[in-house]
């Protein structure tokens, strides 16, 4: 037994391909403990930032600057009463919130946080995911179907509806970038000959093709890679159901579209699903176009120094961290009622820059780092869908519909034909 | 017997149909007990619905996403205000005003206080009626802002909501340290105004019309040219010159279809007449222009507010009002630009100290009525930008 | 205006006159429509404000019925009113001006006027099974359809 599981240790993959299934199941529980906690912070960020885009200070009472609130959240979520419409369906009522929730969480059985730090690497690897992350679909209109009301009908039709058309757009986009990993990149750029010329379409590979050809394909054929990106960045708000395009759940329309008649904890599902969805898209994003775990820079900036400087990065931003979390112990109010408080921020601030202290480790800093900044990547789209939100009104959906199907599908059509034929010539 | 028609916005050449058919009216037949199987969709908007802006039912009918008919239930908000009147002296009748546009309540005072003194044939002292315009015209700004908040969210912009309750929040202050209410002012008395200007009140004015010009300009930044923000106004909810005439709409709705005619211009009342302003009008009548008449109309009010500060004169603030108000046998219709469009009082004084009938005629009533034909043949999205555009106040709707 | 006006329907113009610098007519319910009719297209009375009334429970001729017309053109307003009794009905101006609808729907609601030809008279503010119409002098300013309200609420009494 023992044997088994060290045997892992030095094989040189991911578990998944090492066939070894205790590592594979540690690796399933840390990821999916991670997107859990990721989805929390994300929510907590998302009310804190969004706050501060309109005025206001967001989350304040739970705990310093409101850092547990979504804990407070989830044990409200859990304990509230679960109510089902006596109208509704109530097998797929209640399966649909968990066939969400599957697709969303299945997708990061592909996604590559570093060339171990995977739970399998599927040749595949690329479809399997767009196909998953598309089961939600299923879940929504189950949703809607189910509820048995009409609000939450609209709300699945339209989603549904949406979801579809946008992943042609989305689809045309990969598809391009996949095409760039089987050709050799030569041409304008003159650099990175390392290619087979035989592509692939798993994660891992599309991204050390990046590595390999020395471009992150967001500048390959410049501007073909980035319009692709563009494509796939505006479809991936649109499938996940993100302001501009959260019509599904347009709250001044369809009071919360499919999940209007969802409450408690299977509507934390839905919200749980749909943050996960959010994280996964982005993940794509990363992986096909920003160099998946790769630092930047990381043919260009070479050899030792660059090495270590990059290497330190994850350390000096937990520290960073860390001090802005003692410059809001300094800033808290004197007053004996925020005593807890300080004492707690100060304690977060604490184990932040001890956390950064060790990421410092040699050992631990190199096994790290393609974790850090794969995460880093997604973070900044995260951001993004924040910025979204705070700045866009909402589409309509005819409007929806056309920029889909007239302008990016398209769009996304040219630039894959333009691809290949580029691919081809130079 | 000549009929009058209204075009259809839809199809403006091809049909033309009686114009009764387009005020919010549906024949509604058997209730869709299998909804699923059937083309028609029937949903209720409302009463409790973050869209339509107090308690407004909707009942829709859809085909899919596309409306087919709109009927308005309204009366959730009704309390009999006409009743109370009657069993009120005029005095005690003042502060009720304010409870029907609750977000412009110093307007709804102003016209009030205006048609009695009319009916009791006096008039307020010349510095009441600046203070008047003044503390109106911050009144509309306020209204606007609330009605820019309110509506973008409603087409998904939620920040533009916090920005103008931020500044709104400064124009409720003024009223605060004036008369020491925020919402429901009860700002003026028949006869004039009751409250002096605290001291430093025009320092607080200037002061406030020198900050909210950037602040207009940040919510232009952030709507205007923003591209959703336009395909979802531009030719949405288009109303005609003459169907808005039909249905007698008012305020920025009719403007923004291209009539010029406001009240503070064409009968003018208060101070209005000594200052110097621009009525902005619309060519479209679309969702957009009248978004863009009520911005223009923010910075028009802010050059009125900026005279009257500085024109304003000193004197008495209170007419010669007997103790007991007991106006002479007769009727009187007076109306005032209040933000939402032509409010009207209409008083019949029997000579006893209470009114005998009061009429009040309310702009979002009327003008929730032109609901119908600006949403028909569009989009369930369109309704709740139409609702917004249309700036109702279900307190005055159902008074 | 008022001359011809008087010269076209001779004694149906009760009375022309102003008060208060606002100028009304009284005129025959007969003819209201007409003369509506009239003042909208050869007067330019192209807006109509507001349409009300007025009870008067002493009086044999119960009601007051006000038309509030306003001319863009001309800048000027102009009330009409007729004298109906209780039960009379009066033509739906809803074929003049749109706006007449809702408003007229209003003064059936408030005091049981009823329009002829007006294509969906029925309550607008209070509920549809409501009894009674509350700005008649005779309806207590604190009464109430308690049947309505025990029925649809659930409570022995609003109040």
């Amino acid at each position: 037994m023992l044997d088994y599981i060290t045997s892992y240790l030095g094989s040189n993959t991911t578990p998944g391909q090492a066939g070894n299934v205790f590592w594979a199941l540690v690796y399933i529980m840390v990821v999916f403990g991670g997107i859990s906690v990721a989805v929390m912070a994300m929510n907590w960020l998302e009310r804190k930032a969004l706050a501060h885009f309109q005025i206001r200070l967001g989350p304040m009472r739970v705990g310093p600057h409101g850092l547990l609130q979504p804990i407070a959240d989830a044990i409200k979520l859990m304990t509230k009463e679960d109510i089902i419409p006596s109208e509704a369906d109530k097998f797929v009522f209640w399966i649909a919130p968990l066939i969400i929730l599957c697709a969303s969480f299945a997708v990061y059985i592909v996604v590559p946080f570093g060339p171990t730090h995977a739970i399998t690497d599927l040749n595949i690897g690329i479809l399997f995911m767009l196909g998953v992350s598309s089961l939600s679909v299923l879940g929504v209109v189950m949703a809607g179907w189910a509820s048995n009301s009409h609000y939450p009908l609209i709300g699945a039709l339209r989603s549904s509806a949406q979801m579809v058309s946008y992943e042609v757009a989305m689809g045309m986009a990969v598809v391009s970038a996949i095409l760039m990993t089987s050709l050799h990149g030569l041409g304008a750029y003159g650099v990175g000959t390392g290619t087979s010329g035989t592509g692939t379409l798993s994660m891992i590979g599309i991204v050390q093709a990046q590595y390999e050809q020395q471009v992150w394909f967001l500048f390959k054929f410049f501007p073909l890679g980035f319009i692709a990106f563009g494509i796939f960045a505006i479809a991936m708000v649109a499938e996940t159901n993100r302001a501009p395009f959260d019509l599904p759940e347009a709250e001044s329309e369809l009071t919360a579209g499919f999940h209007t008649e969802y409450s408690g904890l299977r509507w934390s599902l839905f919200m749980l699903g749909e943050y996960a969805a959010m994280i996964a898209v982005s993940s794509i994003a990363v992986t096909l176009w920003l160099g998946g775990w790769y630092r930047p820079f990381a043919n260009a900036l070479t050899g030792d120094t660059w090495d270590l400087v990059f290497s330190l990065f994850p350390g000096f931003t937990f520290l960073a961290l860390a001090v802005i979390a003692f410059v809001g112990v300094v800033r808290m109010p004197k007053h004996p009622y925020f005593r807890v408080q300080t004492i707690g921020l100060a304690g977060f601030g604490i184990v932040l820059g001890l956390i950064g202290l060790i990421l410092f480790a040699p050992p631990v800093r190199d096994r790290i780092q393609d974790i850090f900044w794969f995460v880093a990547k997604v973070a900044g789209f995260m951001y993004l869908y924040i910025w979204y939100r705070a700045t866009f009104p909402r589409y309509r959906f005819d409007q929806l519909m056309k920029v889909g199907w007239k302008v990016l599908l398209p769009i996304g059509i040219g630039v894959l034909i333009l691809t290949a034929i580029l691919g081809v010539v130079l | 017997m000549t009929e009058h028609t209204i075009t259809d916005p839809k199809t403006p050449d091809a049909k033309t149909s009686k114009a009764t058919k387009y005020v919010s009216h549906l024949e509604l037949g058997e209730p869709d007990k299998t909804f699923l199987d059937s083309n028609e969709l029937i949903i209720n908007m409302g009463p409790q619905h973050p869209a339509t802006h107090g308690v407004l039912r909707v009942i829709l009918k859809l085909d899919g996403e596309q409306v087919l008919g709109t009927e308005c239930v309204i009366g959730y908000l009704h309390r009999g205000v006409e009743k109370i009147a009657e069993n009120r002296t005029y005095t005690m009748f003042n502060p009720y005003v304010d409870r029907m546009d609750y977000v412009a309540a110093v307007s709804n005072g102003l016209g009030y206080c205006e048609a009695v003194e009319k009916l009791l044939n006096i008039e307020a002292p010349p510095r009441a009626k600046y203070i008047r315009v003044i503390l109106t015209e911050l009144n509309r700004l306020a209204s606007h802002q609330l009605w820019l908040g309110t509506h973008a969210l409603d087409i998904g912009a939620m920040t533009p909501l916090f920005y103008t309750f931020r500044d709104r929040e400064e124009i409720l202050k003024i009223f605060e340290k004036y008369c020491g209410a925020r919402l429901t002012t009860h700002a003026f008395r028949i006869g004039g105004c009751q409250y002096e200007t605290y001291e430093g009140f025009e320092r607080d004015v200037i002061k406030f019309l020198d900050f909210v010009p950037p602040k207009i300009d940040e919510y232009e930044e952030l709507l205007t040219t923003n591209r959703i923000w336009l395909e979802r106004t531009k030719n949405v909810g288009v109303i005609s010159k003459a169907d808005a005439i039909a249905l007698g709409v008012t305020g920025p709705v009719l403007r923004a279809s291209g009539v010029k005619w406001d009240l503070r211009k064409a009968q003018p009342y208060a101070a209005y007449s000594d200052f110097d302003f621009e009525i902005p009008i619309g060519q479209n009548g679309d969702t957009y222009d009248r978004y863009s008449v009520r911005m223009e109309e923010m910075r028009q009010s802010l050059r009125i507010i900026r005279q009257a500060v500085e024109k304003i004169p000193e004197g008495p603030i209170m007419a010669k009002v007997p103790k007991v108000m007991k106006p002479p046998v007769g009727e009187i219709y007076h109306s005032i630009e209040a933000p939402k469009g032509e409010l009207g009082y209409f008083i019949v004084s029997d000579g006893s100290t209470q009114p005998y009938r009061v009429r009040v005629r309310p702009p979002s009533f009327v003008n929730l009525q032109a609901l119908d034909i600006m949403v028909r043949g569009a989009l369930v999205a369109d309704v709740i930008a139409v609702i917004g555009t249309l700036d109702i106040v279900l307190g005055e709707v159902d008074r | 205006m008022v001359g011809k006006l008087k010269g076209q329907y001779g004694s149906g113009i009760r009375e022309a006159s102003s008060y208060l610098g606002q100028n009304y007519l009284v005129v025959e319910p007969a003819i209201i429509f007409e003369l509506l009719q009239i003042l909208r297209d050869g007067e330019q009375f192209d807006y109509c404000v507001d349409i009300t009334a007025v009870h008067y429970p002493e009086r044999e001729k119960q009601f007051d019925l006000l038309w509030i017309l306003y001319s863009f053109s001309k800048n000027e307003r102009i009330r009409v009113k007729i004298m109906i009794a209780d039960g009379e009905t009066v033509p739906s101006a809803t074929p003049i001006w749109a706006t007449a609808n809702w408003l007229e729907r209003e003064v059936f609601d408030m005091f049981g006027i009823r329009f002829d030809g007006h294509p969906d008279l029925k309550r607008i503010l209070l509920p549809d099974g409501w009894k009674g119409h509350p700005l008649r002098k005779d309806y207590g300013i604190i009464q109430q359809d308690q049947e309505w309200v025990k029925a649809n609420l659930g409570i022995e009494s609003g109040q």
